[in-house]
């Protein structure tokens, strides 16, 4: 007994002397890492597994709220504690960029052997460089495409999803000639920057002009493109109710309420499980319908990346971890765990989201994709465009007031930004891209 | 040993109020000085990344401000919101307080913790539940008006009736505070003076309008400002159930400021409206002051006078 003290004891000694021999070489190698929501939840037991493979690297993990982290990632970037691998919003980069919180990485990239930007959609890889540079690695992807019942369309006497504007609308009219009565053919969000922009943005609008310095919304495509959705409003085919009003999607889609519907991957998951069982096959998605024929028509550049603080001390360290994310088994098992769609060729392979035509329809629409202005003030543009939008849906503006409002708004916005690009080179201070 | 008399009028009283100036100069001071100065600058994100992205542009805010067509659609909806809502809250505190107050009323304190609930409930919680209730199609309110013959009401959806339907839930849910308040001035009402009314002959209209109105002037004054600068500061109940539409048709002051600052990080603009929404309410105040005389913020000396 006695010796079984002293060996234990000799032990004791050993892990001190072993712990502290680690202390010497710096502490044990610690990564901070900030993720959002519910891919803040699931990281963690990948984490765990890096650890494993990289014996004397620990990471931290910080879960944030997504509608704190915007916040929370600006006051830890003011208060210098920014973490070393980060999270972003795809239109956060910009800003984050702006600001000079997040590290460049197409040498890193470039050297890389695991992670090849040749595997990743180009669309979305290019929503992820402000001014030719790259500053996230895609994580996962989003973007918007068609949800629709098909039983609906089939009865209204369409077994294929339509491909064009005029298709489309068409169909909308017929289901909504057939079933009628209080019901509509498609939900849209009153106040909504997305389907106005994606229509634009399919017309091929430049939403803003010279260099990004003024707004551009009374250019003939989005002006067409605005004209398009607010008539889908007068002509009664969409329901002109508030979002606050929308509180249970599913449950109205169940009873065909409206039959067309256009949103994103997360939805996906949410459809499969609320909608009654005896609708199982009743939806489907489709990519989004073209102005022309040029099938699909584009869809909005989404999603989040993986980012590197500038300031970090671990460059290679964190950059080991984002390739370690990145790798294209690791991305089909977030997907298993999250829904969130990878954004590589290779992953879209695996049996499990090649089997799923649902998903797969999303991989179609993410090969058309543009991204909106990439400028920190896009966010705020965009909802200068749902407001107007809902204006004028409920008729209290025109459209020749509205965009000519819009416009005049959209140049406030930029104002600063025309200040600092001409006085660029003096200050040295953020870092503002000319869209030029 | 005496001290000098020049120290002797330095009381030592500086010294024991100093950690109260400290924590008042840091806590309060400061922050208000420093966001005056904020007021006069274009402080954004770009200065965020460099102070020399930030100009001085002293009252370029407030003239801003002044032409926003948002800023004044947020001040007619929180006028909306105050010198509707304020009285109405009011009134419907000052009649469940009478109520309760009455003897014929069993179970009193269950009923006062009954009205007191809505103060204390989260507000989320309670939003989600009155979005059930408002809902055009599923919602018990519709439901109910439906059974009366009438049409649906898209209340959040309608620019029209979103801001009755807030003032509704807003009025519900703080009614009770200030039922406590007027409960505890009519208690303090002594009896004697409803019996030497009634003794002159006043019935039960008369010993309110002359004897219970009259006490309660003082609860009232205090009651009143309180929910006035409550009210101005509308925020949470349109943040959590519209979101300020639809068509901006609830965006508060407090809203849009939010907005300004913690969304679009503009925070020189943000600024200046919260030094425009302090200047209104202080104003409001003086004003309500002045029409109640010289009236304190003190019912116990009045009810002391009044033996």
């Amino acid at each position: 007994m006695n010796r079984s003290v002293r060996r234990a004891g000799g032990l004791l000694v050993l892990l001190l002397v072993q712990a502290s021999a680690c202390h010497d070489g710096g502490k044990p190698d610690t990564l901070r890492l900030w993720a959002m929501g519910r891919e803040g939840e699931v990281v963690v037991r990948m984490t765990a597994e890096f650890e494993r493979d990289n014996p004397g690297i620990h990471v931290d993990v910080q879960q944030i709220p997504w509608s704190a982290a915007h916040e929370k990632l600006l006051t830890a970037y003011v208060g210098g504690s920014m973490p070393d691998v980060f999270q972003v919003g795809t239109t956060w980069v910009p800003e984050l960029v702006a600001v000079g919180a997040v590290a460049a990485l197409d040498d890193r990239a470039g050297a890389s052997r695991s992670l090849r930007l040749d595997d990743y959609f180009p669309g979305v890889i290019d929503a992820n460089r402000i001014g030719g540079t790259l500053y996230a690695v895609p994580w996962y992807v989003d973007t918007r495409v068609l949800f629709y019942r098909s039983d609906l369309l089939q009865r209204a006497g369409y077994a294929e999803p339509p491909r064009t504007w005029e298709e489309w609308l068409a169909s909308m009219k017929r289901v909504r000639e057939r079933d009628g009565g209080g019901k509509y053919a498609i939900l849209l969000p009153v106040r909504e920057w997305e389907t106005p922009v994606i229509l634009a943005l399919q017309l091929g609008a430049e939403l803003l002009r010279d260099g990004d310095r003024y707004g551009n919304f009374r250019g003939p495509e989005f002006r067409r493109a605005f004209e398009l959705y607010l008539d889908l409003f007068e002509r009664g085919l969409a329901a002109g109710v508030g979002e606050t009003q929308v509180t249970n999607v599913y449950q109205d889609f169940a009873a065909g309420f409206f039959a067309f519907y256009i949103t994103g991957p997360w939805n996906l998951g949410e459809f499969a499980t609320r909608l009654p069982p005896d609708l199982k096959d009743a939806w489907a998605t489709a990519p989004m319908p073209a102005p022309d024929e040029q099938y699909p028509g584009v869809s909005l550049a989404g999603g989040a990346g993986l980012a590197i603080s500038g300031t970090s001390k671990h460059q290679d360290l964190a950059w080991k971890l984002v390739e370690y994310l990145s790798e294209p088994r690791r991305q089909v098992e977030f997907y298993r765990l999250t829904g969130d769609l990878p954004p590589t060729e290779t992953a879209w392979k695996d049996p499990v989201l090649a089997g799923d035509p649902r998903a797969q329809v999303f991989k179609t629409q993410l090969k058309s994709v543009r991204s909106t202005p990439k400028i920190p003030e896009w966010e705020r543009i965009a909802s200068k465009v749902a407001q107007y939008a809902e204006s004028s849906i409920r008729g209290r503006m025109t459209v020749e007031g509205s965009l000519t409002a819009l416009d005049a708004e959209v140049d406030a916005i930029l104002e600063k930004r025309r200040w600092l690009l001409r006085h660029q080179g003096g200050s040295g201070g953020a870092r503002v891209e000319d869209g030029e | 040993m005496r001290s000098p008399p020049a120290s002797a009028s330095l009381s030592p009283a500086y010294l024991f109020v100093a950690p109260a100036l400290a924590a008042i100069g840091i806590f309060f001071v400061v922050p208000v000085a420093a966001s005056l100065v904020l007021s006069f600058t274009d402080f954004d994100i770009y200065s965020v990344a460099d102070l020399a992205n930030l100009r001085f542009h002293w009252f370029d805010s407030y003239r801003h401000l002044l032409g926003d067509a948002r800023f004044w659609t947020a001040l007619r909806n929180t006028a909306y919101f105050v010198f509707v809502g304020g009285p109405l809250s009011v009134a419907v505190s000052l009649g469940a307080a009478l109520l309760l107050d009455a003897k014929a009323v069993r179970l009193r304190p269950l009923f006062r913790t009954v009205f007191f609930l809505p103060v204390v409930t989260t507000l989320v919680a309670m939003a989600v539940v009155w979005r059930y209730l408002y809902h055009p199609r599923y919602g018990l309110l519709n439901y109910l008006l439906g059974l009366a013959g009438i049409a649906p009401i898209d209340w959040l959806g309608d620019p029209v009736w979103a801001m009755p339907a807030i003032i509704l839930m807003a009025v519900w849910k703080n009614f009770g505070f200030n039922m406590m308040i007027f409960l505890a001035g009519l208690q303090s009402i002594p009896e004697k003076l409803y019996e030497a009314a009634r003794m002159d002959g006043a019935g039960a209209w008369q010993q309110f309008r002359y004897v219970t109105l009259p006490m309660l002037r003082p609860t009232f004054l205090f009651v009143a400002i309180m929910t006035m600068i409550g009210y101005f500061q509308l925020f949470a109940e349109p943040y959590v159930m519209t979101q300020g539409g639809p068509s901006d048709s609830t965006l508060s002051v407090v809203l849009l400021m939010y907005e300004e600052g913690f969304r679009w990080w503009n925070m020189g603009y943000a600024a200046a409206v919260a030094f425009v929404l302090f200047a209104i309410i202080l104003v409001f105040t003086l004003v309500q002051l002045r029409l109640r005389g010289d009236d304190r913020l003190a019912p116990a000396r009045e009810t002391g006078a009044a033996r």
